[in-house]
């Protein structure tokens, strides 16, 4: 059965529900898929790994939500939590760089657009970068660059497995050039981890673009998406405006990549666990040994 | 009379050229000596364009960057190379027009050269696609630099690009996924890499080919995370802004050279490589040659090692709330 035989079937015994009139949209409790309009529990929304079990959207979620849906409870360990952005270039449009970075903290929460760890996946361990597509358009600066930098020289010197889960406009203009050399930074990493013989997935999740999209996000061993994630790497409005016609149906869609030979495969979230760990073990990962067994064995 | 194409702000030479201009008819129709008077007009005239050009903004040098008549890669490589052919094709069912690469000799030294191709007027540009170049252009330059790799030849890069090619077969191709790969693999190659921004960088196009151990830019080079035209709409949500975004995204040679992204500028001639471009290419020939040498002192690790590191120092940002990066003034490193 396909997904999308999956979902239409789901959809037939689709559970009662309350109109969206009834309900105000997201008020904490209630959630509004902005796909069907349906309106469901937060909750059940979140036990499904935030996707609509009416017509199978994929709602955005957090790094944070995105970790705890790999990685095996309590095992993730996070890395250079303390790496902030500076404002390199005395960056001003509408608003000061500064300023924004530091209002988007304080709504977010987070330093920057990405969280980066070494957790354990079913027990394999797993070094994990996650991009917040809510920190600025999840677009890559010198943190971003830095932070998936070291997660790969981590585990490249730990002999471990990088997953990086892709959700990005692009590179973050307010930073500049230094923002393009991420790109190249980021490439240089994984090329070491490459010589290494070590594997490395990227999870292309929605949206995907401009100079992810043109770097780490198309290096991998294995390349999967989330269903229906826009990924490209020119804008839509930009192509539009060079052809003046009209774009082909589902152009950058997932699964127009995977037509087009870019993606292995799409895989809905609720199985991405099981997938990410089966993956691992095809190519060989097995369970850490734990450093006291190590001096154990040396002695 | 102007002598090409002025820009804008090149207007108050044209006065004092069409001066010197009609000082030279009148004295082929004469027997007066003007000589002194025009020695003084051209001196005049010769010391403007220097004020000029030594003061562009970061937009007027976008417009010098751009203009039709600068140099391009191919002119570079005709006068460089004592012996060249250019070499065609992806191996994968085509020949981008808009990324040239071939292979050379400049004096004893044989060399792959590559880089973007724009051209000189409308029929040219749309053969060089504007010099935007599409995934085959960035798989044939990665086949030719496996190649120099292969056969242990120095690679020369030419970035000379508004960008990669935006279009719908480009995206169905794989435009990220081709620049990515060289991204990546030129990490890889034992060989020494020298590129030089000798007129327009822009962003990944132009990073595509531009992961080499030297960056070179020409003076009035600009080389950019997105255009300042895109960049506008986007942040200012007004195309117009595109002189201001021109100037707070530091485009110029001298700021990457500040922000250590780049190694070393070129000068150019007053009025632009356009006035004088075999002064132009003798200036880049006199670089290619030196920081050829200095490369080849290094073994093959060496050099790889040492690019890695190169890249790995850029970007800026606080750790722990220090202040860290290669960009960070000297005196405020840790
Ligand atoms: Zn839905």
């Amino acid at each position: 059965m396909s997904l999308f035989d999956w979902f239409a079937d789901r959809r037939k015994n689709a559970p009662l529900v309350r109109s969206s009139q009834e309900a105000s949209e997201d008020d904490g409790l209630w959630s509004k898929c902005p796909e069907c309009a349906l309106v469901v529990y937060r909750k059940d929304l979140l036990a499904n790994a935030s996707v609509c079990g009416n017509c199978g959207h994929h709602h955005r979620i957090d790094a944070a939500t995105r970790i705890a849906l790999i990685a095996d409870p309590g095992s993730f360990e996070p890395l250079d939590l303390e790496l902030s952005p500076t404002d390199p270039l005395g960056f001003k449009d509408r608003r000061g760089y500064a300023d924004r970075i530091r209002d988007t903290q304080q709504s977010t929460g987070l330093k920057d657009a990405v969280s980066t760890g070494i957790c354990r996946i079913e027990g394999l361990p797993l070094a994990i970068g996650a991009m917040d597509f809510c920190f600025m358009g999840g677009s890559m600066g010198s943190v971003v660059g830095e932070k998936l930098t070291r997660l790969i020289e981590t585990a490249t010197a730990q002999g471990l497995p990088v997953l990086i889960v892709c959700a990005s406009g692009g590179a973050r203009m307010q930073e500049g050039m230094l923002s393009l050399m991420q790109m190249a930074k980021i490439s240089g990493a994984l090329e070491r981890h490459r010589q290494a013989e070590l594997l490395y997935i990227p999870l292309l999740t929605h949206p995907t673009t401009g100079g992810v999209t043109a770097s780490f996000a198309m290096l991998g061993d294995l390349i999967l998406a989330e269903p229906k994630a826009l990924i490209g790497f020119a804008g839509r409005r930009v192509i539009e405006q060079t052809l003046r016609e009209k774009l082909p149906d589902g152009f950058q869609t997932a699964e127009y990549l995977q037509d087009h030979g870019f993606v292995d495969f799409i895989i809905a979230r609720p199985k991405l666990k099981a997938t990410l760990a089966g993956l691992l073990r095809l190519h060989g990962v097995r369970p850490r040994v734990a450093a006291g067994a190590v001096s154990t064995v040396a002695a | 009379m102007a002598r090409r194409p002025l820009l804008e702000f090149e207007k108050p030479l044209v006065e004092l050229e069409e001066q010197i201009e009609q000082i030279r008819q009148l004295a082929k129709d004469s027997e007066v000596d003007v000589s002194q008077q025009l020695h003084q007009l051209e001196t005049l005239a010769a010391r403007r364009r220097v004020e000029i050009f030594s003061s562009l903004s970061p937009a007027q040098k976008i417009q010098v960057a751009r203009h039709p008549q600068r140099p391009s890669t191919l002119d570079y490589i005709q006068v460089l190379t004592d012996e060249w052919y250019e070499l065609h094709g992806d191996r994968c069912g085509s020949d981008d027009q808009a990324l040239v690469c071939g292979i050379g000799r400049i004096g004893d030294q044989s060399v792959v050269l590559l880089g973007q191709q724009k051209g000189r007027d409308t029929k040219e540009n749309v053969a060089r696609n504007f010099g935007m170049a599409s995934p085959g252009g960035y798989r044939k330059a990665m086949r030719l630099m496996d190649h120099a790799d292969r056969f242990r030849l120095p690679i020369i890069s030419f970035i000379d690009t508004p960008g990669a090619y935006a279009g719908v077969l480009a995206e169905e191709l794989g435009q990220g996924e081709a620049i990515a790969v060289n991204l990546r693999e030129m990490f890889r190659l034992r060989v020494p890499i020298i590129a030089t921004v000798i007129g327009e960088g822009g962003s990944g196009g132009a990073l595509g080919i531009g992961v080499a151990d030297r960056l070179l830019m020409f003076e009035h080079s600009v080389y950019t995370v997105a255009s300042p035209e895109a960049c506008a709409s986007i942040l200012w949500r007004d195309a117009s802004k595109a002189p201001v975004a021109a100037e707070a995204l530091k485009i110029t040679a001298a700021d990457l050279l500040g922000l250590g992204l780049i190694d070393a500028v070129l000068p150019e001639p007053s009025g632009g490589n356009h006035w004088a471009p075999l002064q132009a290419a003798e200036t880049l020939r006199v670089a290619l040659l030196g920081q050829l040498a200095d490369l080849q002192q290094r073994s093959e690790g060496e050099l790889m090692d040492q690019r890695y590191a190169k890249f790995r120092r850029m970007g800026q940002f606080l750790d722990q709330g220090v202040l860290t990066g290669a960009s960070c003034p000297p005196g405020l490193l840790p």
